[in-house]
C-alpha cells in the first residue's frame, strides 16, 4: 500500500482539467517515468508555478469542485505519482479521474465545501502538511503550529482498491 | 418497480457486487486506441499477462496521430500494432483504414442496443446513441477490460432529459447538446447516465444522435444514452439482417432495453426547444455559452470542421451545403478532417470534397490530430480557433490558443466571413 502525506500544494479553484495537469502532446511518452517534468504544465494560476518548489515538493493536492474533468488520460494520476503525490484532496472529482487514482493505488478524497474551506485555510503557511490516512478515513492538518483532523467517506470498492494497490491486482486475484 | 436502459443493461451484464453500490459488468465491447492502449500493453506484458479476453470483442485502431507524425507516435502505434497481430485481433484498424474511434467503430456495426462499452477515451458515451451503456475509462480499467472483460461501476443513476419541441432550421444536434451543457454545467452530470428522450431525438438520425451523446463527458456524465427504435434499427441492419427475421423483429428486440414507464430517475429535466438559436461557446469551459447573435463578429484565425463530435458525413452535407460557390474569408484558414475513410470517399463522390476545395479548406486525413493540439491545425499563442470539437479547454488545439465549439454549419458560416457568423442567414 502507499503512503499518503507530505507538504501540500494548494490549488485553488475548480474544474482543474486533466489537459492542464498533462497537456495532450505528452502522451506520446511511452513510460510514466517520462511525463515526470510536465506537471502541471499548462494550469495558469496567481503565485503557482508548476516547475516550482512547492510543486516539487508536494506530496498531496488540495484543490475545489470537479477535480480532473476532461479527458480520460491516465496519465494525469500518472504525473502526480511520478512526482510522489499520492494523495488528491477536493470538493468533488470527475468520475474517470477519481476512478483512476484509486485504480492507481492512490487516494481521490472527497470533502464537503466547508471542511475543505478549513483546509485551505492552512495555504498561507508555508510549512503546512497534511497526512491522509485511507484506512481510518481521515484528513490531518498542519501548519504554523495549529493542526486539525477531518473525517472523510469513501466508498468500500475504493478503500479495498486503495489497499490491494490497485485494481489490476485486485481484479486479477477475483476475477 | 421499474428499471432505466441503464439499469436494464446492469442488471444483464452484472457479474459481481463485490460492495454495496459496486457493480462488476461483463464487457461486451473493448475498444482500443493507440494513446491510451500501449500503456496497458506493456503492463499486462510486465506482469507476464499478456492475454486478452476475446479477439473477437476487441476492436483497435490508431487515430490520435495518424499516420505517425514522429518516432514518438510511431512507436505507439507498433506497439498497438503488434499486440492485435500477435493476438490475432480481427478489427484492427490501421493506416488506409483508420479513422476518428468513435466515427468509426459504430460505423462497422460494432455497437448494439444493450451493449456494455468502454475505451480508454472519455468521448466513449458516444456510442450510448444506439442506447448502449458505453463509458470512457482510464488505462488500468481498459487493462483489466483486455484481461478479463469486466469492469466495475457505480449505480447507473439516471438524468432524463426530455426535449420537447422541433428544432428550427440552422440549430443541430451539436447546439442541443451546447445548450444542455449550459443549462447543467461541467459537473451537473457527473456519476450520472444522461438519458435524451422525447420527439427532437426522436426525430434525430443516428449521426446526430452520436454527436448529442458524444458530449455527454463534458457535463461529468458517465455515458449519454438513447432508445434504440426504428432509426437505429435502419442504421444496424446492414449489420444484423442475419440475427433477425425482419427489422419488426429487431425493434420489437430492441424496445425490451426501453426505459421502463415507471423507472426512477435522480432527476427530470424539460426542455422546449422550438426556440432554441444556434449555440457557441465564449469561454475555456464547455457549459460557458452563448447565442450566435451575442457572439457573431468574433474574429478567428482557424475554422476546424471534424472530429468524433462533427466529422461525420452528415455534418459534411450541411456545411458544404453552407460553402457551395463560396470561399472563406482571406483571413482564416479552414481545415476539414472526414472522420473516416468511408465518410471521406462519400463526401467525395457527392461532390463535396470540391465543394470545400473551391472554398479554400485543407482537406485532412481522418485523424483526431487538431482537436488535442497534437498534429494537423494546431493553434499558435493567441490564435482562436473555430472548431466543431468537444473541449474548448484553455490550450487544448495548442499552447494559448482559444477554441470555440460550435456546429458545422455556424463553422461554414464562420468561416466565410472570418468572423463567427449566423449559419441561418445561408440556408
Amino acid at each position: 500500500m502507499k503512503t499518503f502525506g507530505g507538504s501540500v500544494l494548494f490549488l485553488d479553484r475548480s474544474d482543474i482539467n486533466t489537459d492542464e495537469i498533462i497537456p495532450a502532446k505528452y502522451l506520446t511518452e511511452i513510460t510514466k517515468e517520462d511525463l515526470k517534468p510536465y506537471i502541471l504544465e499548462d494550469l495558469k494560476l496567481p503565485g503557482f508555478d508548476p516547475k516550482g518548489a512547492k510543486t516539487r515538493e508536494a506530496r498531496v493536492i488540495v484543490s475545489r469542485a470537479n477535480f480532473g474533468c476532461g479527458s480520460s488520460r491516465e496519465h494525469a494520476p500518472w504525473v502526480f505519482e511520478v512526482n510522489d503525490i499520492t494523495a488528491v484532496v477536493a470538493e468533488s472529482f470527475a468520475r474517470i479521474f477519481r476512478q483512476n487514482m484509486f485504480n492507481c493505488g492512490m487516494a481521490a478524497i472527497e470533502l464537503p465545501k466547508e471542511k475543505i474551506d478549513r483546509l485551505f485555510s492552512y495555504a498561507g503557511y508555508p510549512d503546512s502538511t497534511m497526512a491522509v490516512d485511507v484506512a481510518g478515513q481521515t484528513v490531518t492538518v498542519r501548519g504554523g503550529g495549529k493542526e486539525e483532523t477531518v473525517s472523510f467517506e469513501v466508498s468500500p470498492f475504493d478503500k479495498a482498491l486503495v489497499l490491494a494497490g490497485g485494481w489490476v491486482d485486485y481484479a486479477d486475484k477475483k476475477y | 418497480m421499474g428499471k432505466t436502459i441503464a439499469e436494464k443493461i446492469f442488471a444483464t451484464h452484472l457479474v459481481d457486487e463485490p460492495f454495496a453500490g459496486t457493480h462488476v459488468l461483463k464487457l461486451d465491447v473493448v475498444l482500443c486506441h493507440e494513446i491510451t492502449t500501449p500503456i496497458a500493453i506493456a503492463d499486462l506484458m510486465a506482469r507476464g499477462k499478456d492475454r486478452v479476453f476475446d479477439t473477437t470483442r476487441i476492436k483497435a485502431v490508431i487515430d490520435h496521430v495518424t499516420p505517425s507524425k514522429d518516432t514518438k507516435t510511431a512507436t505507439q502505434a507498433k506497439i498497438l500494432r503488434d499486440w492485435a497481430r500477435r493476438h490475432a485481433i480481427k478489427d484492427f484498424f490501421d493506416v488506409g483504414h483508420n479513422g476518428v474511434c468513435h466515427a468509426l467503430f459504430p460505423e462497422k456495426g460494432f455497437i448494439r442496443p444493450g451493449y456494455t462499452v468502454i475505451m480508454g477515451d472519455s468521448h466513449t458515451c458516444t456510442h450510448g446513441a444506439f442506447g448502449a451503456f458505453a463509458a470512457g475509462v482510464g488505462t488500468t480499467d481498459l487493462e483489466v477490460g483486455i484481461l478479463k472483460g469486466v469492469c466495475a461501476f457505480r449505480e447507473p443513476k439516471t438524468i432524463r432529459f426530455n426535449l420537447h419541441g422541433t428544432l428550427p432550421k440552422g440549430v443541430y444536434a451539436k447546439d442541443v447538446i451546447l445548450f444542455l451543457i449550459g443549462q447543467v454545467g461541467v459537473n451537473g452530470a457527473t456519476d450520472r447516465v444522461m438519458e435524451f428522450r422525447g420527439p427532437v431525438v426522436e426525430a434525430m438520425t443516428m449521426e446526430s444522435r452520436m454527436t448529442l451523446c458524444n458530449m455527454a463527458i463534458e457535463a461529468g456524465g458517465t455515458s449519454g444514452i438513447c432508445m434504440p427504435d426504428q432509426v437505429t434499427v435502419d442504421y444496424l441492419w446492414p449489420f444484423i439482417q442475419n440475427d433477425y427475421p425482419s427489422m419488426d423483429a429487431a425493434l420489437a428486440e430492441f424496445r425490451k432495453w426501453w426505459s421502463d414507464d415507471d423507472a426512477v430517475y435522480d432527476k427530470v429535466l424539460d426542455f422546449d426547444l422550438s426556440t432554441l438559436e444556434p449555440i457557441v461557446t465564449h469561454g475555456y469551459k464547455p457549459d460557458q455559452v452563448k447565442t450566435i447573435t451575442e457572439m457573431a463578429g468574433t474574429p478567428v484565425d482557424q475554422v476546424y470542421l471534424g472530429s468524433c463530435t462533427n466529422g461525420r458525413l452528415e455534418d459534411l452535407r450541411i456545411a458544404a451545403g453552407i460553402l457551395k460557390g463560396k470561399t472563406i474569408a482571406p483571413t482564416v484558414r479552414a481545415i476539414l478532417s472526414p472522420a473516416t475513410p468511408k465518410i471521406y470517399q462519400e463526401a467525395l463522390h457527392e461532390g463535396l470534397i470540391d465543394i470545400f476545395m473551391e472554398a479554400g479548406f485543407c482537406v485532412t486525413n481522418p485523424t483526431c490530430g487538431a482537436c488535442l493540439g497534437m498534429s494537423n491545425g494546431v493553434l499558435a499563442e493567441g490564435e482562436v480557433c473555430a472548431s466543431t470539437t468537444n473541449r474548448n479547454f484553455m490550450g487544448r488545439m495548442g499552447k494559448g490558443g482559444m477554441v470555440h465549439l460550435m456546429s458545422p454549419a455556424t463553422s461554414a458560416a464562420t468561416a466565410i466571413e472570418g468572423k463567427m457568423a449566423d449559419p441561418r442567414k445561408y440556408l
